[in-house]
């Protein structure tokens, strides 16, 4: 049996007195597009923050490729190898779109204790290659991502992530607020994530995104797993029956 | 060159580039054309670099989306405290490290309790601003210290450094420190925290930024800026008052503002900053020039203010909406 890339172990998270995880347990094999789904409040936001070290669990362990491992910043999960879409995007409006691409991780031509030079022509010609590796055609790597649609941005902060060679990609409401032509481009993108051997969790809570692009559902209510199975045994019904 | 035209008209700097232009000539003429006389800009180059190096500070913090009111305070604890530690026998050089090393305390204290507490900056600098402005006052005693001409070399940073008599050693300590930030901010990783932070915050963390760390560190230059600035000011004067620097902490905010730094956070730029500085140096320079009731100095930066902001806002909306398309 292939050992699981991520595996989680009977999570807890508390916040505030409420218990948001109770007791998680999940496993992800490599390769596999899993579809999380749950109302809101389920928990799946939670269990995604701590899988992207933005939240520390308060009980239980995370295995990545079988090896315990220990989040405890968003610079833990990424140098693990994965990669967060936050639904809020993970983009600053205001900053280029080689300036976005490598924010926190900038090539540098030189450096003294971690603060140096930035390598512009580095950032920009690998811009334009990561950009145009998800199938996005921009014109220029120095447009402002503010400037750019919802779909566009989605796929800068996934080509962002490939480009970073990540292993797991979580994708947090990659479609919410966008056009339905929009989201049948991203929903493209995460199709072509299986077909570079890269790992997706996709989380939403609309059953039809998920359905069209998923192996594996997973669906979680009151901070538990309520339902999880291939995407072929079972059915939007059975899945919104469970939440 | 549409493109280039947009691109321009989106450089938060325009409105002020444009006013200074319009400004200058305004005031060449109304002054009977001695505004740009040499005696005339050498009275603007003198006070120039201390305003602008608060501005330079204030900017910076800003662009990372907070505030510093105690700007004005520091400027004057700064060359005091030092000055008190010259009089007690303490060499000229360590007692400006140790003043130095005072404001970056500050510069620490006011970022270090806005993270903390989760608390708006214009608060905490609010408090700070009262508190070094009386302990401006308390270090000296009540009693200005007195340092004899010539008794410190103070022509490292106020000496005239041609012989016309021109430009002073203030003027290339600014020229250098400004270049300097301006590159920190545009050219190397830690800039790109900066505006990423000030831009937007959630995204910055996610990236797995230090947002903290680089708020604090950009606290601790403001301070460290506005300290130097106030100790040129004093070393120009040779004279070391509790009084100095009051209200330039909005000056310093207004001089940004012009410049085309955003109240939000994430947009500006140092040169913003800078040209913002001139300008208030050039409305006040050429209303006395001018001969015009100095009483409307305050009211002229103000209008200045709101007039920049409106026409920066203004140019970036036509800039956007210029039609240049993003997908190929």
């Amino acid at each position: 049996m292939t050992t699981p890339i991520i595996s989680v172990r009977n999570l807890h998270k508390w916040y505030s007195g409420v218990h948001a995880l109770k007791g998680v347990s999940l496993d992800v094999m490599p390769g596999e597009a899993l579809g999380l789904v749950g109302d809101n409040g389920a928990g799946k936001s939670t269990l995604i923050n701590i899988l992207s070290g933005l939240h520390r669990q308060d009980e239980g362990e995370i295995l990545v490729e079988g090896e315990k491992a220990d989040i405890r910043n968003p610079k833990d999960s990424m140098r693990l190898g994965i990669e967060t879409i936050y639904q809020y995007n993970s983009m600053v409006p205001i900053m280029s779109i080689s300036r976005n691409m490598f924010i926190g991780r900038e090539p540098l031509k030189w450096s003294i204790g971690g603060i140096g030079w930035l390598d512009e022509r580095k950032m920009r010609q690998d811009s334009v290659a990561a950009i145009a590796d998800v199938d996005l055609h921009l014109r220029s790597p120095d447009a402002l991502v503010g400037e750019l649609s919802g779909g566009q941005r989605q796929g800068v902060a996934i080509a962002r992530a490939m480009h970073f060679r990540s292993k797991v990609m979580i994708l947090d409401e990659p479609t919410n607020h966008l056009s339905v032509k929009e989201t049948a481009k991203v929903i493209g993108f995460v199709k072509g994530l299986k077909a570079q051997g890269v790992t997706s969790i996709f989380i939403s809570h609309n059953m039809h995104h998920v359905f069209a692009c998923c192996d594996r559902i997973v669906a979680m209510a009151l901070g538990q797993v309520v339902l999880d199975k291939k995407v072929n045994e079972t059915s939007i019904e059975e899945v919104s029956e469970m939440l | 060159m549409r493109r280039l035209f947009k691109l321009a008209l989106q450089k938060p700097e325009l409105a002020g580039v444009l006013l200074m232009v319009v400004l200058v000539i305004f005031f060449q003429i109304r002054s009977d054309y001695v505004f740009l006389s040499t005696n005339n800009i050498r009275g603007i180059l003198g006070l120039l670099p201390e305003t602008a190096l608060v501005a330079v500070g204030v900017t910076l913090l800003m662009i990372c989306g907070e505030f510093d009111l105690s700007v004005g305070s520091v400027f004057a604890l700064m060359p005091m405290t030092m000055a008190v530690l010259v009089v007690a026998g303490v060499p000229f050089w360590l007692a400006i490290l140790i003043a130095l090393a005072m404001c970056a305390a500050i510069g620490f204290i006011n970022g270090w309790i806005t993270i903390t507490f989760d608390i708006p900056s214009f608060i905490t600098t609010l408090g700070m601003m009262f508190m070094a402005r009386s302990m401006t006052v308390v270090v000296s005693g009540g009693f200005p210290p007195r340092i004899r001409p010539g008794e410190v070399p103070s022509w490292v940073f106020v000496g005239f450094i041609d012989e016309g008599g021109l430009i002073r050693a203030s003027v290339i300590w600014f020229v250098v420190i400004a270049v300097l930030i301006g590159l920190i901010l545009s050219r190397t990783n830690f800039g790109n925290w900066v505006r990423a932070t000030g831009g937007f915050m959630p995204a910055a963390q996610a990236m797995g930024i230090p947002t903290a760390k680089v708020k604090i560190a950009c606290f601790m230059i403001c301070s460290v800026l506005a300290g130097f600035a106030g100790m040129i000011q004093s070393l120009r004067l040779n004279s070391f008052l509790p009084s100095i620097g009051e209200g330039m902490e909005l000056q310093a905010v207004a001089a940004a503002v012009i410049g085309g730094t955003s109240l939000a956070g994430g947009i500006g730029s140092i040169l913003g900053g800078l040209i913002g500085a001139t300008l208030i140096r050039v409305i006040d320079n050429g209303m006395v020039m001018s001969q015009v009731d100095s009483n409307w100095f305050k009211f002229a930066v103000g209008a200045l203010t709101i007039f920049a902001v409106i026409g920066n806002s203004w140019l970036r909306k036509r800039g956007r909406a210029m039609k240049v398309e993003t997908e190929k």
